[in-house]
This record gives structure tokens, sequence and C-alpha cells, in this order.
């Protein structure tokens, strides 16, 4: 097969995964129809990522605000709510729609209940893998940082959950928050002969020796099957330097493109990337490395339910991405012949947890992890009257709350808190324990700050996380979401360049001064040897002092020049 | 072997490599610090008046002029650039940092023959692009990068 034939073959095959794809979600409506997959081709690769170590079922709502700008503008997976069903063809007010979309949330919470759960997850990987014999599973990473058992545990629960599960390949991110020492310890010890941790973008600083394997290249079913490693290329940025002070990471797309040829050279008949760039960063990279038969995604914690299919020089490369916090399963099947993936089938299945009977094994491993916490997990701080949710471009409701206590209890005029997208949500009438906490805040450098930032400093450091979020080009991007901000209203301009797309900031209903100093508190300072009080224990003492929190309204800015953008909700 | 590559150069230190190379006869120390030095090209605050300085004229851009640099840096205070030149009869390299306060971060000559590839460090002060200018046969060529230094945190 030539790479013309090749081509069209692709292009029939995503019409047809397409079209099997919205078949499917519409019987979704059937609970029994929704993991009937039947199997399809000869190599069959299972993708979760960015799990956050949720082990137990949780509620997860989507985003109703993901704007893209530059070429990205109503391209997935910037799509949300309506726009979003459309463009994948589901059907609204369906048990899918309550998957991949905000919408009507909370009460379609109550009818579908909680997702995701490692051991409804490990229930629906056996029974996907019993019909595709040799299928591997890969963790797209993020996997061992989010709660409170896995910060406490020092991503120990995870490691073991994962190893229980089946994992065989992963790469990752957070997880080299737990600090150099600790990654290298478990990835020789107890990952050993059991999972890959790759990475053929992470090198030492002073040789540009790689410090993990780059690829693995699996025997699967008589196919030879390469799954390269990209972790996420700005962890030393995005999280503290003093973690990982040896190591240099970066997209290394010129690198890539040696390894994918190398592995091609020794054989591969399909080459796939596991990445933890984001998708956008995933979709340009996709672009310009050639040789890739698909990049299964994560970071930027999208479900989005069938592949961009992106053209490059040398054909046609599938990019996914597979959502977060575990409610998830991608299932990516390749029929390969004559040495050349020939047709592809793509799913990317929700976990409902209640459709899923939970693996004993699992369950009792969970058990055990727990046990020696429950009491402080299932400490009481408060009853939430609204929804909680932290996804969002901007702001998320549990956001609010957390910079409402920042701004209490340190008597600061304004907040920080970082974009992070993980964390779960809360229904109307949830009680907030200690354990729902930790999910929005359990990461190991969780020190709270007050600073005396000048109006200047202020919008300068917006300015800066904005461009992170918007910068036309997605390798300039970082794959959070914009600084929360407490107390400061401000109008954003997400089509702007650098430095020009925040303007008309106000703290206290007056336009902040450029040379004037406010009072800022914030949390998870990236610089080293800071000493404030944890923000999980700010957070909690607010909470057991207000005991209900009645519905927020997110501290969100007015934006211009993005009317109509599909990556706003309407009804947000 | 890495292991020992390692511990070997820790043990001389950059610094104690050049201390051996002056000590040997190699270098004299006026060659390490001001070796052709180009007063006016370094100290312009215009990466325009550098060029100009330095005799830099009409370069164009040429694919033949690689410039790696990573997207944004990981600390502003050593970016890690290499220069490669497949340009025949490359004579010299020039590096800029556009927005620097002093624009031109270094200039390296080439011996007759000499493979034209620099692996270097540059400090920046804010996010600019960054340049490698080449002299060869005469006519000068470039690569440009823009590299983002920002100010980190709140990822993910």
């Amino acid at each position: 097969m030539n790479r013309r034939e090749f081509l069209q073959m692709l292009a029939v095959a995503a019409a047809s995964g397409l079209a099997l794809d919205s078949e499917n979600l519409l019987a979704a409506g059937n609970p029994s129809d929704l993991y009937r997959l039947p199997k399809f081709g000869n190599v069959s690769l299972l993708h979760f990522t960015d799990c956050h170590a949720q082990l137990m079922p949780i509620y997860f709502r989507e985003p109703s605000m993901n704007i893209g700008v530059g070429k990205s503008w109503g391209q997935p997976p910037h799509l949300v709510g309506e726009p979003l069903l459309k463009h994948f063809g589901i059907q609204p007010h369906t048990r899918d729609a309550y998957a991949f979309t905000y919408l009507d949330f909370a009460e379609a919470a109550k009818t579908y209940g909680k997702v995701g759960g490692f051991s409804h997850l490990t229930t629906l990987v056996k029974q996907v893998r019993a019909q595709r014999p040799g299928s591997l599973l890969l963790d797209g990473g993020d996997t061992w940082q989010g709660s409170a058992t896995a910060l406490w545990t020092k991503g120990q629960d995870m490691v073991d959950a994962t190893k229980l599960l089946g994992v065989d390949v992963m790469t990752g991110h957070w997880e080299f928050t737990y600090g150099a020492e600790r990654v290298m310890h478990l990835v020789n010890n107890d990952l050993k002969g059991h999972i890959e941790f790759l990475a053929q973008n992470i090198k030492t600083n002073d040789f540009g020796d790689p410090v993990f394997p780059p690829y693995s290249l699996k025997e699967v079913n008589g196919v030879s099957v390469a799954v390269i490693g990209q972790a996420f290329p700005y962890t030393p940025i995005a999280n503290p330097r003093y973690m990982v002070p040896d190591w240099t990471f970066g997209i290394q797309d010129g690198h890539l493109q040696s390894v994918v040829n190398e592995v091609r050279g020794k054989g591969a008949q399909v080459v796939v990337v596991l990445s933890h760039n984001g998708m956008d960063v995933d979709v340009k990279m996709a672009s310009r490395v050639t040789g890739i038969d698909a990049i299964m995604g994560g970071h930027t914690h999208d479900g989005v339910p069938a592949p961009t299919i992106v053209n490059n020089a040398g054909g046609k490369t599938l990019v996914t991405n597979a959502g977060s916090n575990g409610k998830f399963l991608a299932v990516l099947d390749f029929d390969v012949k004559n040495g050349k993936v020939a047709d592809y089938h793509y799913r990317l299945l929700p976990v409902f947890s209640n459709l899923l009977e939970p693996d004993p094994a699992m369950a009792g491993l969970i058990k055990k992890v727990r046990a020696p916490y429950e009491d402080k997990l299932n400490e009481k701080l408060a009853v939430t009257e609204g929804l909680l949710y932290r996804r969002g471009n901007f702001n998320g409701t549990f956001d609010q709350v957390i910079l409402d206590a920042l701004m209490t209890v340190k008597d600061a005029e304004a907040a920080f808190s970082p974009g992070f997208r993980w964390g779960t949500s809360l229904l109307p009438g949830n009680e907030i324990t200690m354990e729902r906490v930790m999910d929005q805040t359990a990461i190991t450098y969780p020190a709270t700050t007050v600073n005396h930032y000048t109006g200047k400093q202020i919008k300068a450091i917006m300015e800066d996380v904005c461009d992170n979020l918007f910068n036309a080009d997605p390798y300039y991007q970082q794959g959070g979401d914009m600084v929360r901000v407490g107390g400061i209203g401000y109008t954003c301009d997400p089509t702007q360049s650098t430095g020009k797309r925040i303007s008309q900031m106000t703290i206290n209903g007056k336009l902040v001064a450029p040379d004037k100093k406010y009072k800022v508190a914030g949390w998870a300072p990236v610089s080293p040897n800071q000493t404030g009080e944890p923000i999980w224990e700010v957070v909690a003492s607010y909470l057991r002092d207000k005991k209900v929190i009645e519905p927020t309204k997110p501290n969100v800015p007015t934006l211009v020049n993005v009317k109509g953008n599909p990556g706003i909700g309407a009804t947000a | 072997m890495n292991h020992q590559r390692r511990t070997f150069l820790k043990s001389t230190s950059a610094a104690g490599a050049i201390a051996a190379a002056v000590a040997a006869g190699l270098l004299k120390p006026t060659q390490v610090l001001a070796a052709d030095w180009n007063k006016s090209a370094f100290t312009a605050d215009k990466a325009a008046a550098a060029l100009t300085n330095y005799g830099i004229s009409s370069p164009s851009r040429s694919k033949d002029v690689l410039l790696n640099a990573p997207d944004i840096a990981e600390n502003g205070a050593v970016v890690p650039v290499t220069i490669t030149s497949n340009i025949p009869n490359t004579e010299m390299a020039f590096l800029v940092v556009a927005d620097n306060p002093n624009p031109m971060a270094a200039s390296f000559t080439f011996a007759n023959g000499a493979e034209g590839f620099i692996s270097t460090r540059v400090k920046m002060a804010k996010t600019s692009y960054v340049k490698a200018y080449i002299k060869a046969n005469g006519k000068y060529y470039f690569a440009e990068k823009q590299v983002k230094v920002t100010i980190g945190g709140c990822g993910g």
C-alpha cells in the first residue's frame, strides 16, 4: 500500500469511526449497550489519563468555558455544552450528554450518578481486554497526585492501584512534584517489571542524557507496536523547579522525530505517542512530526469523544484526549494489515459507576489504603447549598470558596488561586468533607502566602498566566486555566497579544493604581522554603466556621472579542 | 559510564579546565577575557545598533542555520542555545537576544574548516526573540526563535 492509498484508507476509517461513534452514542440511552464493544482489528490500546488519584467514584462537571483562540477557535477541544453535543452528534439530555458536558449537571448527576472509581474502572478494563487479547493499557500520568491518600502515601496508593489495574506503560507530570528521588525510587523498585515509565523529552541538565527510556517496543498479536512517552514539557516551570533540579524537559519535537524514525527503523508497524502535552500542543506536534499513527493525550483534561485527524508531511495522525478524574476509558482499535494501519475504531467510554460492578480485588486494596485515614477523610466541615466545581477558563465555584477562605482568614483585599484543572465536584446539599477539600488542594507545596503587590505587579502576574492560556501558538501555552482572582474585577480580551489582554482592573470597586500596594493572599508558591499554613487548613477552618456555603457566583472577568465562541457555554 | 564522566567533570570544573589551559600556555589570560572583543557591539542597547557595529548587514534568513532553544525557558538565567551552521566556509557566529538590555550576547570565530557548531547558555530578562547570525563567504545569514520567559506556577 502506498502513501496515497494509506491516506484514503485513513479517511474512510475516519468517516466510519465517526459514524460508529454517533450510533453508539445514540444507543447509549440503553445502559446495557454502552459497554458492548465488539472486537475490532488486531492491535488495541486502552488509555486513561489525569485520573488525579481518584480511587473512589466522584462527580466531575465538565467546563462551561474552554475558549479557543487563533486556529483553535471552535475546534475540539474548545467546544462546550450544546456546540460540543452538536459537533459530535450526541443527543441532549442523555447519559452521554451528562458525561461530556456541564449541561443540567446537578439534575443529570442525580439521575446518572457518580463516575469513575478504580474498582469500577478495573471491571471495565477487564471486560474490554477480555475481548482484546494482547491489548495494552496506557496511563497518561497525573495519576499519583490529586487526593488526600495519594499525598499522604507519597503516591504509593496509586502505584499499587495501577499495578493491580494492569497498566503497561505510563508517563508523567504531577508525579514529579514528589521530587526526583521519590519518582526514581518508585520507578526503579515498585514499577520495575510491571509498568514502564517513558519520557522522550526528559534529559539531564548537564549532558542531556535520557532520564527515562523514550519508548517501548511491544509485540501485539504478531504486530510490532511502539509506544513513545511524552511527559509534561513545562513541569519545571508550572511546578516547583526544586523538585526536579537536575532535569530538563521541553516539547523536543525534533528529538521525537528521531525517536519515531528509530522505532520505524526497528520495524514498528504502529507508532503511538502517550502524551502529557495537552491537546492543543499535541495537535501542533502532530502537524510537525511525521510517522505517528496516534497521539493519545491528556493534561488539558478534555473529554473529546472522537479523535482529531491532523495532516502532516508524512500522512495523518490521530490526536485524542481522554478527560480526567477516572471518568473515561479510551479504547483505540487498530486494524493492521501488510505492516501498516489500515483502519481504526475509537471510543471514549464514560465510566458510570452504577453500571459497573466493583472489582473485588481493587475494592479490597482501596479499602486497605483508606482505612488508616477514614476519620480524617470523613470529617464534615460544612454543607454546600450550591453546585461546587473547579473547571472553567476563569473560575469555578469551589475556587471561589478557596478565594473567599483566603481573603477571610488572611484578612486580604485580594487573593490568587492557581488555575488547576483537577478537583472533584459537589452537588447542592452535599457535605463538604475534608476529603473533598483535599481533592482541590492536595499538593506537595501547599503553603499559603501573603504578599504586598503593587497594582503593576498584579497586572504582570495576571498577564503572564493569561498568556500561558491564550497564546495563539500552543507551544507557548502551559495547559492550566487562568489564575482565579478574588476581590479583583477586570476585563479580558483573550484574542490580544502578550501583555495586552487585561484591562479595567479594580479592587474594592476602585481602579487599580499601578504604584499602590495591595495585600494579596495566595497558595502553591513555586519557590522553595515557604512556610505558610497549608491551604487545606485555611479552607477547612473557614468551612468549619461557616457551616453552610450558600450558592456562590464565581468572580469572572468581563470578556471582550470572544462573542459567539463555541467554547463559551450559553447557559453558563 | 555516564556516572564516571559526570564525576570526573565535577572534580575538574569548567573554570579549572580553563586554568589548566592557561597554565599549559595554550591560552593567554588576555585571550580568555578579551580576544577580538567588539566593545561597541556588545555594549549597544539596541539589536540593530549591535549588528551595525559588528558590520552585519543585509542578513538573509537561511534554512542552513539551525537555532535550537526552548519554547519556554525553564530558567531565564541559563537558557540553553545551540547554533548549527551548514553553510560552507562559516567564519563567524553571533548570538543576539533582541530584548536584552545589551542584545549582543556572544560572537564566535571559527578557525579555517572548523565545524559550525556552538552550544552555550544565555541570560534572558524577559520574553524575546533569540537570533543566530552566521558570516560565511563575506555574507550574512540568520535564524530566529522566540523564547518565552515566564514567572511560572499556576499550571496543570
